[in-house]
């Protein structure tokens, strides 16, 4: 059947069961605006305040789904504002296809009006980037787009058409979605390790995003429960193993749990499963879990020997590489490593709890409490993310969705909004903070748009928190640029928008708040006031090691 | 460090060159030279890369390229088991100097001159990296006007075959 070069854009989308795409229409692609206008009933558009929150929409919906999210934008200033937006979902291995017009072939290289060479720009922030330069091509690129993004270690993929591509008509010849391709594991040294693990009396599992990434959830509690072995976790892996599992020792790293800190130093074992040893966990590589023996696995083979030089490695799905471990892995009980790792568990922080104030961890389990184990939780950046992330019961995975890696202020409002509409059933938390919530909040106007109702915890402390506590730390209190002033009525804010607002002091406001919120059916905003001197502890400081742990 | 040499066998497509070029500089590793050219095969060029560094940040880079969608294969270069070639182009003035020492040097290590006019000679020299930089050692005291040298291109010893598919 003979289309113009939108038609089969959408043709292709629908072939890979896109049902949901994220964007912001403007001239260059006017052409694929009209041809998603006629798929209207395939196809839904969410159009959002501003490119980047229809990045972080796509982003988010990834994340809690595990499909492959689609946004698009025109060119120039629209394909620049996706630029942090892609970086995010890069730095996190989540798949996303970005589709960008551009000026019509002709005008490229001429300077011409909303011109941008979005793919080089995008180069190292993609796993891979195309640009369209004629529409018989079209329909192969975005398949190959979508197997890219989706294969081995996921990540973004950009697609830049020219205005004429779009209208240029050839023949479309249907074909079925791609599929997930994920290399044969390299699984040399299997027996060494699987006699390395079996022989160790302290061994230790860190455990990253690639094991949520292959649903890997069931086969790593398989190890843990058969090989006795305590685990913790990245940021990206939250909610893979439960709150409250025996093996569970929480969060690893710059503001893990003391206990996982501590295992992790005095491992003589540690395997790290689909994970990276970012700068967050192995804050000094030459001292991170020095006293062990490293097997490391990943499905990047880049990653091995990055930053930490491993003693073991294989490479490769961890869904497949832990299925291959497991038959040669022994029955242990490491019954005294388990107490040991009791004690240092006494040193776990528990904040005091206050009926006359919010306190960041009352905020958190109170919300957990209420909201239940469906919801989805999506942060912003800084100290509420790290609250957030320590106080939270996770129990599920994909319902933690967080900027890990890139750190993106801003990256909340947009992901929770791509959260409730790939999981309309289930509440869908945003917290935030007074810092985070100005970079983005105009996104409140998708949620009242599309009726979602994304509740946004917002944590006020009135300053930028994290730089703040950085500069009480290591610069002797000078708080430069970090005590901003803002005068904003978030309650009124979300009225003007249409959403509503709520502004909370004591546990007992905020319950009343989160009660009627999670009855609204749109957007509401919970304001709660935090004492400016709360702090994300326990602490190691970057190129320290848990010797040095900050508590108080 | 040492000096390490990876040959990548690439698409022939628009922009590989860049990406290769953003990748290292991204990562923060050194080029010291590179080369690009097509191939037998007109779907593929072939790139070789000069660096320096030890060994587990060339193994690094290495693998970090390897991820590129369009490297089809990679390969390290073992410089003292292999051949390869540099271009060097060299402009001498024939004024005010001994021309006939310089030109018994030039000759001693197998350089041709490629041309005479007005007041200066040009030689030329395909060899082994190491033994251009012995050459500019060698001419050192002349005047030399201008330079160029075209980088290291590759091939290993014996038959050596890839299979891209």
């Amino acid at each position: 059947m003979i289309l113009n070069g939108s038609e089969i854009l959408i043709k292709v989308l629908l072939e890979q069961g896109v049902d949901t795409v994220f964007g912001y229409p403007g001239g260059a692609v006017l052409n694929i605006y009209d041809a998603l206008y006629k798929a209207s009933d395939k196809i839904t558009h969410y159009m959002t305040a501003h490119e980047q929150g229809a990045c972080h929409a796509a982003d988010g919906y990834a994340r809690a789904t595990g499909k492959t999210g689609v946004v698009i934008a025109t060119s120039g200033p629209g394909a620049t504002n996706l630029v942090t937006g892609i970086a995010t979902a890069y730095m996190d291995s989540v798949p996303l296809v970005a589709i960008t017009g551009n000026v019509p072939t002709p005008l490229i290289g001429c300077d011409s009006f909303q011109e941008v060479y979005i793919a080089g720009i995008t180069m190292p922030i993609t796993k891979h980037n195309f640009v369209v330069r004629k529409v018989d091509d079209l329909a192969d690129i975005v398949r190959e787009a979508f197997r890219i993004a989706s294969s081995g270690r996921p990540g973004p993929v950009l697609i830049d058409i020219p205005k004429d591509i779009t209208a240029d008509k050839t023949m479309y010849e249907p074909a079925p979605a791609v599929q997930r391709q994920i290399p044969a594991p390299k699984l040399r040294q299997i027996d060494e390790i699987a006699s390395v693990i079996n022989q160790a009396e302290r061994p230790f599992i860190y455990f990253g995003g690639g094991v949520r990434i292959s649903e890997a959830g069931d086969e790593l509690r398989e190890l843990i429960t058969r090989a006795d072995i305590p685990a913790a976790y990245s940021l990206m892996a939250a909610g893979v193993l439960g709150y409250g599992e025996k093996y569970n020792l929480g969060l690893i790293g710059m503001h893990g749990a003391y206990a996982a800190n501590a295992a992790a130093n005095r491992a003589d074992v540690m395997l790290a499963i689909g994970t990276r040893f970012s700068d967050r966990v192995a804050l000094n590589t030459q001292k991170f879990g020095h006293n062990a023996k490293i097997i490391h696995m990943d499905i990047d083979p880049s990653e091995i020997n990055k930053i930490i030089v491993s003693d073991y490695s294989l490479v490769g799905d961890i869904k497949e590489v832990l299925t291959a471990l497991l038959p040669k892995i022994k029955k242990r009980d490491h019954g005294e490593w388990f107490a040991q790792i009791e004690k240092w568990k006494e040193h776990n922080l528990v904040p005091e709890t206050r009926d006359d104030v919010l306190r960041p961890h009352q905020v958190i389990e109170r919300t957990c409490e209420m909201a239940g184990e469906d919801a989805v939780y999506v942060t912003d950046v800084g100290q509420h993310q790290m609250w957030a992330a320590q106080y939270l019961h996770h129990c599920r995975p994909r319902s933690f969705l967080t900027s890990g890696g890139l750190g993106t202020m801003g990256y909340g409002y947009g992901a929770a909004i791509g959260a409730k509409i790939a999981c309309p059933d289930v509440p869908v938390i945003h917290f935030t903070s007074d810092g985070s919530l100005h970079m983005n909040l105009n996104e409140i106007c998708t949620a009242v748009s599309y009726k979602l109702p994304v509740i946004t915890v917002i944590m006020n402390n009135a300053v930028l928190g994290m730089v703040r506590q950085w500069q009480g730390a290591f610069y002797d209190r000078r708080f430069s640029s970090s005590e901003p002033e803002r005068l904003t009525n978030y309650v009124k804010v979300a009225e003007a928008f249409g959403g509503r607002g709520y502004h909370c002091e004591t546990p007992s406001e905020f319950e009343a708040a989160m009660a009627e919120a999670l009855k609204a059916d749109g957007p509401v905003w919970i304001e709660c006031m935090i004492d400016r001197e709360e702090k994300v502890l326990p602490m190691i400081p970057a190129g320290c090691t848990v010797h040095d742990t900050i508590f108080k | 460090m040492k000096k390490q040499c990876m040959v990548l066998l690439v698409q022939n497509n628009a922009g590989v060159l860049a990406r290769v070029s953003s990748l290292f500089m991204q990562r923060g590793f050194n080029i010291d030279s590179l080369t690009v050219s097509s191939t037998d095969n007109p779907h593929v060029s072939r790139i070789t890369v000069m660096t320096t560094g030890d060994k587990r940040s060339f193994s690094q880079i290495m693998k970090q390229t390897a991820k590129l969608e369009e490297a089809k294969m990679i390969f390290s270069v073992e410089p003292a088991f292999s051949l390869l070639r540099e271009l060097l182009l060299v402009k001498f003035s024939t004024q005010g100097q001994d021309t006939q020492t310089l030109r018994d040097v030039v000759a001693s290590f197998g350089a041709h001159v490629i041309d005479e006019s007005q007041g200066c000679f040009v030689a030329e020299l395909t060899e082994c990296p190491e033994r251009i930089d012995e050459f500019l050692e060698a001419v050192k005291p002349y005047h030399m006007i201008e330079m160029c040298r075209s980088g290291a291109t590759a091939l290993e010893r014996g038959h050596v075959t890839y299979d891209l598919n």
